[in-house]
């Protein structure tokens, strides 16, 4: 019964979004208020529909209902009931189901948070998101419904996928879509402003915050993709180029790109043409996303259910959606009328160079991700583009883009003294320039030139975002007037200060771990053991251990330094009962600079084990680094003018003395 | 002047749109073996019902015959296995077995409980000669010509399709021309 319910729940949902994405416009057009306003009646009860439907597929997985299909190939009566949870997005049906649910979340918050927006504005946002949210319905309703029954229906099910079975994989999709989905806002935003041919500067205020909230999201989403990867994959990479990682770093780019160029709309209203495209390319390339991922075009490690129905479906909407909203704007970009002149020393100007970098970047990681695919269609044979070309590219572009990162935060608007400039950053740049040719120059252990260059990055990103601090605060009388500055005037400031220092932070860790990472893949017999970076590792034994629905041999490892023990790691080498994988589950001792991590592998025989040993320096430091710009993102948006009216934000500015106007932002 | 700067995302757009439309088509899990088109690599192994007698390369050549890799330990090999039994009561085509990495008492009992459809099997217990024919994964199926040549190879579980379109009329080619 419960079933049919959530399944009737849908067929609701999308009655609604049609309504939704219909009616509005039309009233935009007529001028009919009511029609306008149904706008967000629809959002909401979209949305109370989806929410039932997916209460009833958790309840299904609670409840062990193997006649539905969904449930039976992905749970069992053992598994335990945070993962029966997790389960219900370990798949393509269900995973679905999440990502419309998003959808409609974020539906309502734009109907419930946007009362400040003209009537028009807002009727036409919401009917944009509307026709997404139709999109997504009819795609799961047709091609993949979470809530097929199977009958005769199983006794038992077929237990969720074991690399599914983790704390941080139950999290990390929910968040990744959070992010794809949160795209779909300022793309509507977008494509309202085109469609009612006025991109203004009040448009771009009210993206920002929606965009921000929607890179937050992704941030945290592929930061925990890759804690997981190095969690639960065994190899101790933390991350992999694979097309589904791709599939989140692309938007996750464009989507930074985005953010900075709604700054300089915002601030000064250039760019606004170079900002709508943005903000389309970044929905653009999470819906390209989930298409390369789920149509089965590219293989990958994570290798979801693929369909060629299902591909043939995504790559219609692909075209209706992004092929729709290009031409849109190929026919009404041209009116949009330029900004505000600057200069080519100018905040403006850094600001372009970050995001043509960054859209480099996002364009090349597409192309080696469709390499393959671009030389079968030619028949030119088989390839796969591996780490060397995609790291080859990184490197050469990172590093200009932490440049101007450097320079960014402590340039004016409009127009900036080149000498000035390059007396305020003297200092910075002495110090980072010593600090990598002390790591680049063969003085200490392990230094060489990539770390010079690494460390050197990192410390002009913090010398540079320190100059920009103090220069801040030495305006600031006394330490009542600093308090408040950072916590209430200068919010979105110090969220960029956190954001740029979590990549001076990723910078570090990526580096270090690198180039200083040793790996050691061995045979050991128990008793036996084994010296890596200064570590000593001797394996005890390894015992059998019964899990809830699974089978492991337990390592027991154990680590000295200098003869006193640090650690006792217990790796497994798991077999889930149902699946029958064997997983491997790692063990690791962490601290702050460094993580010693073993894996077992097989038994080679005579009671000996393959054993994985790693050393990885600093590893934690990337994942640190995108909690940090996840928290500078969250800050930014916390700024109180996001919540001030058009109006009372107008009599504000008019109060605002120039040097802090200058200095916000 | 402006506007058909306008047009390149949408038109950058349209190709990747074709290519995807394209991409559609292909399947990027058939991976060209190196060894198509080439003799069968020298093999010489006990059988798996008769441990005294051994098959090996030479008797791979004078007839069109399959080569399928199995284990019962391999899942996907039970689902194809009704296929191998309905194609070799067909007598079309000799099938050999190559018993990969396997046990020799569990495959005896596969063959007794689900039916033997191999004119005989090789034991390759420790997968030394599966490296030599490249097998990355059971089941895996080779169409060897009467000079002994591979021909063709399928990766994974046979259906009903590839049976029907692919190898069969490869073999009944392949026995016309000889």
């Amino acid at each position: 019964m419960t079933p049919e319910l959530g399944q009737f729940a849908l067929i609701l949902a999308l009655c609604l979004a049609v309504i939704q994405s219909t009616l509005p416009l039309i009233g935009t057009y007529t001028g009919e208020r009511h029609w306008m306003s149904l706008g967000s009646t629809a959002a909401w009860g979209q949305f109370t529909f989806l929410s039932i439907g997916l209460c009833c597929l958790i309840y299904a997985f609670l409840d062990n209902d193997f006649s539905v299909a969904y449930v039976a190939s992905n749970s069992n009566t053992l598994l335990p009931t945070m993962y029966k949870i997790s389960a219900v997005w370990g798949a393509h049906e269900g995973s679905l189901l999440l990502w419309v649910f998003m959808q409609g979340a974020w539906g309502v918050a734009v109907a419930a948070f946007s009362g400040k927006l003209p009537e028009t504005v807002r009727a036409r946002v919401l009917s944009v998101m509307g026709m997404v949210g139709v999109g997504f319905l009819l795609f799961m309703l047709l091609t993949s419904n979470p809530f097929e029954r199977l009958y005769p229906a199983p006794l038992e099910g077929r237990d969720l996928n074991p690399l599914l079975q983790d704390p941080g994989l139950a999290i990390h999709p929910p968040m990744l879509y959070m992010g794809y989905v949160g795209f779909s806002v300022a793309f509507s935003f977008a494509l309202a402003a085109l469609l009612g041919g006025k991109l203004d500067a009040a448009w771009a205020r009210w993206s920002r915050p929606w965009t921000t909230v929607a890179w937050v999201c992704l941030t945290i989403g592929i930061t925990l993709g890759s804690w997981w990867a190095y969690n639960e994959l065994g190899w101790g990479g933390w991350w992999f180029w694979d097309p589904v990682e791709n599939a989140s770093f692309i938007p996750w780019l464009v989507g930074t790109a985005l953010v900075h160029s709604l700054a300089v709309t915002e601030k000064r209203g250039a760019f606004k043409s170079w900002t709508v495209l943005l903000a389309i390319t970044a929905f653009s390339m999470s819906l390209l996303g989930t298409f390369l991922v789920r149509s089965g075009v590219l293989t990958s490690v994570h290798a979801f259910a693929t369909d060629p129905g299902r591909g043939i479906f995504i790559l219609t909407f692909l075209c209706i959606v992004i092929g729709g909203s290009l031409i849109i704007y190929a026919w009404r970009a041209p009116t949009v009328t330029g900004g505000g002149r600057f200069d080519f020393v100018s905040r403006e100007t850094l600001l372009l160079a970050n995001n043509v970098l960054l859209v480099i970047v996002a364009a090349l990681i597409l192309l080696g991700t469709l390499f393959p695919l671009i030389y079968d269609a030619f028949e030119l044979g088989k390839i796969s583009v591996g780490f060397p070309w995609f790291n080859k590219m990184f490197i050469s572009f990172m590093p200009l883009l932490i440049l101007v990162m450097g320079i960014g935060p402590n340039t004016r608007w409009k127009r900036q003294d080149p000498a000035e400039l390059a007396r305020r950053l003297r200092l910075a740049f002495i110090v980072s320039v010593t600090l990598g040719v002390v790591f680049a120059l063969p003085l200490l252990p392990g230094a060489s030139p990539l770390a010079g260059l690494g460390i050197g990055l990192a410390a002009w990103l913090v010398t540079t975002l320190t100059t920009s601090v103090v220069d801040r605060l030495r305006h600031k009388r006394g330490l009542a007037a600093i308090w408040r500055d950072v916590t209430v005037q200068g919010r979105s400031y110090y969220g960029m200060v956190l954001a740029h220092l979590g990549m001076a932070s990723a910078v570090v860790g990526v580096t270090l771990v690198s180039l200083h990472g040793v790996e050691k893949d061995v045979r050991m017999s128990p008793g036996e053991s084994l010296e890596m970076a200064g570590y000593t590792f001797v394996l005890e034994g390894v015992e059998k251990h019964q899990g809830p629905n699974y089978r492991a041999d337990r390592g027991k490892v154990r680590i000295l330094r200098d003869d006193e023990e640090i650690a006792l790691l217990m790796p497994e080498k798991r077999t889930y009962t149902v699946q029958t994988k064997p997983m491997t589950e790692a063990a690791i001792d962490i601290r702050p600079t460094r993580d010693l991590y073993v894996s077992l592998g097989e038994p080679v025989g005579g009671g000996d084990w393959s054993v994985r040993v790693y050393y990885k320096p600093f590893v934690r430091w990337i994942w640190f680094g995108g909690i940090l710009m996840a928290l500078g993102g969250l800050l930014a948006v916390s700024d109180r003018r996001y919540r001030l009216s058009v109006r009372s934000r107008r009599t504000i500015d008019a109060t605002v003395t120039p040097a802090a106007q200058e200095a916000s932002g | 002047m402006k506007r058909p700067l306008m047009l390149i995302p949408a038109i950058v757009f349209a190709v990747m749109a074709v290519l995807l439309a394209v991409g559609l088509n292909l399947n990027p899990r058939e991976v060209p073996s190196p060894l198509v088109g080439k003799p069968v690599p020298e093999f010489e192994l006990a059988r798996l019902k008769d441990p005294q007698a051994t098959l090996g390369s030479a008797d791979l050549s004078g007839r069109v015959s399959l080569l399928n890799v199995w284990a019962t330990w391999c899942v996907s090999c039970r689902a194809e296995h009704k296929l191998l039994m309905a194609l070799a009561k067909t007598g079309e085509v000799d099938i050999y077995g190559l018993n990969y990495k396997d046990e020799r008492d569990a495959a005896m009992r596969w063959l007794q409980v689900y039916g033997d459809p191999y004119v005989a099997n090789a034991f390759d217990g420790d997968g030394r000669v599966g490296i030599d024919w490249g097998v990355y994964g059971t089941p895996e199926t080779f169409v060897i010509d009467s000079q002994g040549v591979i021909r063709h190879k399928v990766i994974g579980p046979l259906s009903a399709e590839i049976v029907k379109e692919r190898i069969l009329p490869l073999v009944r080619q392949l026995n016309s021309r000889s």
